[in-house]
C-alpha cells in the first residue's frame, strides 16, 4: 500500500482529545491564534536538551547548540527539527505565532532571539523598510537553486535584485462549502455573498482579518482585492453591512463550526481547506472566478539573529528538497520548488485544492504591504465587526 | 525609644519594598507608557511615533458603539451572574450540613484550576452542531442552533465568572449572625420579610464586592464573545486586540485603554459609594 499524504498530517478528525491536542498545539488558524486567546506566544520547546556532537558537516562553522525560530501553528513536520538536532547538535527552539502583525511588533521590538522566521509576503518590503532584516548571503545556501523556483511566487521575496527572503510554500484563499447543506454548484464571490445573505443565511463565516474579507467583498464588484480607492471600497462596506446580520461568525478558526455542521460556508486558506475536505468529503473549495488572493510564505533571517550561523544551517537544509518535501506531506501546503513537486505523490499534485488549475490562479493577486497597513481598511473592518 | 523607631520603619520599608517594586514596575510603569502612546501618532507601518495630540481622545467616537456594547454586557452579565450565585452562596453558607460545605466550596474553585480558554472551547463543542443540538436531534428536535448566539455568551459569562460571584457573597452569608434571623421571625416578620430585611441587606457588602468584580473583568472581556458569540458582537476588548494586533494602531488602542481604566475606576468609586450607603456604617473592601 502506498503512503498516503494524509499520514503525515497532524489532525486527526472526529476525536475529542485530538481537538484539544489540536488547541494545545495553536492550530485554530494561524492568523488567529493569539489574537483569540491574547496570551502572547505560544511557545513550543521543541527540544531543550544539548544534542549529540556535530557531525564534521557542519563543523567548519560553531553552530552553537540552539536556536529559535518564529513560525505558524502546524506548519512544519516535527521530525525535520529533531533529524537537523542529529545531524547538526542544533536544538531548534519553535516559537508559534498568530499573525504576521504580532511576529512584525515582536522583531520591531528588538530581541526577538529567532534566528529563522516565516513571513508573509506582503510584510517583506516593511521589514526591508524597518531594517529588521538583511540580504540573505546565498552562499551559504547551496541547497536553494533559484532557476527551480516559480518566480511568480518567489518575487516578492527579492527587493532591487537582492534576495532578502526565500519561499517556503504558497497557497490561496477561497471559500469552503458543505455541499450537502449548499448543494448548488458555486464558483464565485459573487456567488458567496449572495448565498451568504439566501440560503447560507446564518451558516456563513468570514475572516477576522481586514485583508481578506475586505478584499473578497471587493471582489464582489469585480474590484481589486488590494483597492484603496475610496468609492471602491465604500461599496465593499456597503455589502458588507448588508451581509453581516446574516453571519454565522466573523472570525478565522473556521475549522470548528464547519466540522460540526454549525457553519456550512466559510472563507478559507488553502491548508484548511484541504484538511477540511480530507476529513469531511462533501465540504468543497473553491476560488472564485473573479480572484481573491494568492500567498507566499517565506523564510528570512531577522538582523539582530543571536544564533546566524545555525539560522543559515537550518535554513538551507529545509531547501533540501528531500527534507522539504516532508515538510509539504506534514502541512499539506503546495511547494514553490520544481524539485520538491517532483518528489510529491502524484495524489497531492492533482489535488485540486493544492495545485488549482491554471486558468483559476490567473486572476489572484498577492496582498499588498499598504493593503495590510492601510488605517482606512482598518476603520472599514472596524465599523463591519460593530455594526 | 528612637532608634527602635527608626527600625520599625527601615523593617516596614523593607517588608513593603517587593511590592511596591512589583507594582512599579508592572503597574505605574506600563500605565504611563500607555498614557505616552495615546497622545502620539501612528507611524506609517504601525506601531508608535513620537508627538503630542490629543487627536487619538478625539477619535474616541469611532469605537462608541464598542464601548457601548461592553457598558451593556458588563452590568447585564454581572446581574446574570448574580442571579445564578446568590441562591448557591445562600445554600452554601446557612443550608448546607457543615461536613459538605467545604467540599461543596472546593467543588465552586475547582473549574479554576483549568484555564478560561479551555472551559470557554469546551462550552464550543457541548454548544456546537455535534453536541446539545445533536442530543435534541436525537429525540426529534432539528436544527436548533445554539452556539454563535446572545444566549450562548450569557451562559459562557455566568458559568466563567461564577466562582468570583459566590464567593464573596457566601463570605458575607457565612459570617452573618443567625440570632438576627430568630430575632427577626420571634418579632413576627415572615420568612420573605426576614430575607428582604435582614439576610439580603446584611449581604449586600458581598454582593457588592462580587458584582464590582465581575463587572470589572467584562468590561475588558473578549475571549468569550468571540468564542461563544462568533465574534459578531464586537466590544472594547475586541476593539483593543484589533488595534494592538491587527491594524497596529498604538495610539488609538492606548487612547481606549486609557479610557477604559478611567470608566473602570468611576464603576469602582460609584459601587463603593452605593454599598457604603445601603450597608450603613459598614466598611466595605472592594477587591
Amino acid at each position: 500500500m502506498s503512503k498516503s499524504y494524509r499520514d503525515g498530517l497532524p489532525i486527526s478528525p472526529e476525536n475529542f482529545v485530538d481537538q484539544l491536542m489540536r488547541l494545545k498545539r495553536g492550530s485554530i488558524g494561524r492568523r488567529d491564534f493569539l489574537g483569540l486567546t491574547g496570551l502572547g506566544i505560544a511557545t513550543a520547546v521543541m527540544a531543550r536538551e544539548i544534542g549529540i556532537m556535530p557531525t564534521p558537516a557542519y563543523a567548519a562553522e560553531n553552530l552553537g547548540d540552539r536556536m529559535s525560530i518564529a513560525t505558524w501553528p502546524n506548519y512544519h513536520d516535527p521530525q525535520t527539527f529533531e533529524n537537523f538536532k542529529k545531524d547538526t547538535g542544533v536544538a531548534v527552539e519553535v516559537n508559534v505565532f498568530g499573525s504576521n502583525e504580532e511576529m512584525l511588533a515582536k522583531l520591531q521590538a528588538g530581541a526577538s532571539g529567532w534566528s529563522l522566521f516565516v513571513p508573509t509576503n506582503y510584510t517583506i518590503s516593511t521589514y526591508k523598510k524597518l531594517g529588521i532584516i538583511e540580504p540573505l548571503e546565498m552562499a551559504k545556501l547551496p541547497n536553494f537553486d533559484g532557476t527551480q523556483e516559480d518566480p511568480r511566487f518567489t518575487s516578492e521575496g527579492t527587493i532591487d535584485g537582492t534576495i532578502y527572503a526565500v519561499p517556503k510554500n504558497w497557497g490561496t484563499t477561497g471559500f469552503a462549502v458543505n455541499t450537502k447543506k449548499l448543494a448548488k454548484p458555486m464558483t464565485s464571490w459573487k456567488e458567496f455573498w449572495d448565498t451568504a445573505m439566501a440560503e447560507g443565511d446564518g451558516r456563513t463565516m468570514v475572516h477576522d482579518y481586514q485583508l481578506t474579507t475586505i478584499g473578497n467583498a471587493l471582489k464582489y464588484y469585480g474590484y481589486s482585492f488590494n483597492s484603496l480607492k475610496q468609492d471602491e471600497l465604500a461599496k465593499a462596506e456597503e455589502l458588507l453591512l448588508k451581509v453581516k446580520p446574516h453571519l454565522f461568525a466573523v472570525s478565522s478558526d473556521y475549522q470548528p463550526g464547519m466540522r460540526a455542521g454549525d457553519a456550512w460556508m466559510t472563507m478559507c486558506w488553502t491548508n484548511d481547506g484541504a484538511q477540511l475536505h480530507r476529513d469531511v468529503p462533501e465540504i468543497a473549495y473553491v476560488l472564485g472566478k473573479e480572484g481573491g488572493e494568492i500567498w507566499t510564505d517565506f523564510y528570512a533571517i531577522p538582523k539582530d539573529a543571536p544564533n546566524k550561523p545555525a539560522g543559515y544551517a537550518l535554513l538551507n537544509y529545509l531547501m533540501n528538497p528531500q527534507v522539504a518535501v516532508k515538510e509539504h506531506l506534514a502541512n499539506g501546503a503546495p511547494s514553490t520548488d520544481a524539485r520538491v513537486n517532483k518528489l510529491l505523490p502524484k495524489e497531492v499534485l492533482d489535488n485540486p485544492i493544492l495545485y488549482p488549475a491554471a486558468d483559476l490562479l490567473t486572476p489572484l493577486e498577492f496582498g499588498a504591504a499598504a493593503t495590510l497597513t492601510d488605517p482606512g481598511r482598518a476603520e472599514l473592518m472596524a465599523r463591519f465587526k460593530s455594526a | 525609644m528612637h532608634g527602635n523607631r527608626f527600625r520599625h520603619n527601615i523593617l516596614t520599608a523593607l517588608l513593603l519594598a517587593p511590592a511596591t517594586a512589583w507594582l512599579v514596575v508592572f503597574l505605574v510603569l506600563p500605565f504611563v507608557a500607555i498614557a505616552v502612546f495615546s497622545v502620539g501618532e501612528r507611524a506609517p507601518e504601525g506601531g508608535y511615533q513620537a508627538a503630542f495630540t490629543l487627536a487619538q481622545y478625539a477619535n474616541l467616537p469611532a469605537r462608541a458603539t464598542a464601548f457601548w456594547n461592553t457598558m451593556v454586557l458588563a452590568p447585564v452579565g454581572a446581574l446574570a451572574c448574580l442571579l445564578v450565585a446568590y441562591p448557591v452562596a445562600y445554600y452554601l453558607a446557612l443550608k448546607a450540613p457543615p461536613r459538605w460545605r467545604l467540599i461543596l466550596l472546593a467543588l465552586v474553585v475547582i473549574p479554576f484550576w483549568t484555564s478560561l480558554l479551555m472551559r470557554t472551547y469546551a462550552w464550543m463543542y457541548i454548544l456546537g452542531g455535534r453536541g446539545i443540538p445533536a442530543l435534541l436531534a436525537f429525540v426529534g428536535i432539528e436544527d436548533v442552533r445554539l452556539i454563535n448566539t446572545p444566549g450562548a455568551v450569557l451562559l459562557g459569562i455566568v458559568y466563567g465568572y461564577l466562582p468570583l460571584m459566590i464567593l464573596p457573597i457566601y463570605v458575607s452569608l457565612e459570617r452573618l449572625d443567625r440570632r438576627l434571623l430568630e430575632a427577626s421571625a420571634d418579632l413576627g416578620a415572615k420568612p420573605l420579610s426576614t430575607f428582604l430585611g435582614v439576610t439580603l441587606k446584611l449581604s449586600l457588602p458581598g454582593v457588592m464586592t462580587g458584582f464590582s468584580l465581575v463587572m470589572i473583568l467584562l468590561l475588558g472581556e473578549y475571549l468569550i464573545p468571540t468564542l461563544l458569540g462568533g465574534g459578531k458582537v464586537f466590544f472594547i476588548g475586541n476593539a483593543l486586540v484589533d488595534l494592538f494586533l491587527q491594524s497596529r494602531n498604538w495610539p488609538f488602542g492606548s487612547a481606549i485603554a486609557i479610557t477604559l481604566v478611567l470608566v473602570s475606576v468611576v464603576v469602582l468609586v460609584v459601587a463603593n459609594r452605593i454599598s457604603n450607603r445601603v450597608a450603613g456604617a459598614r466598611r466595605v473592601d472592594l477587591i
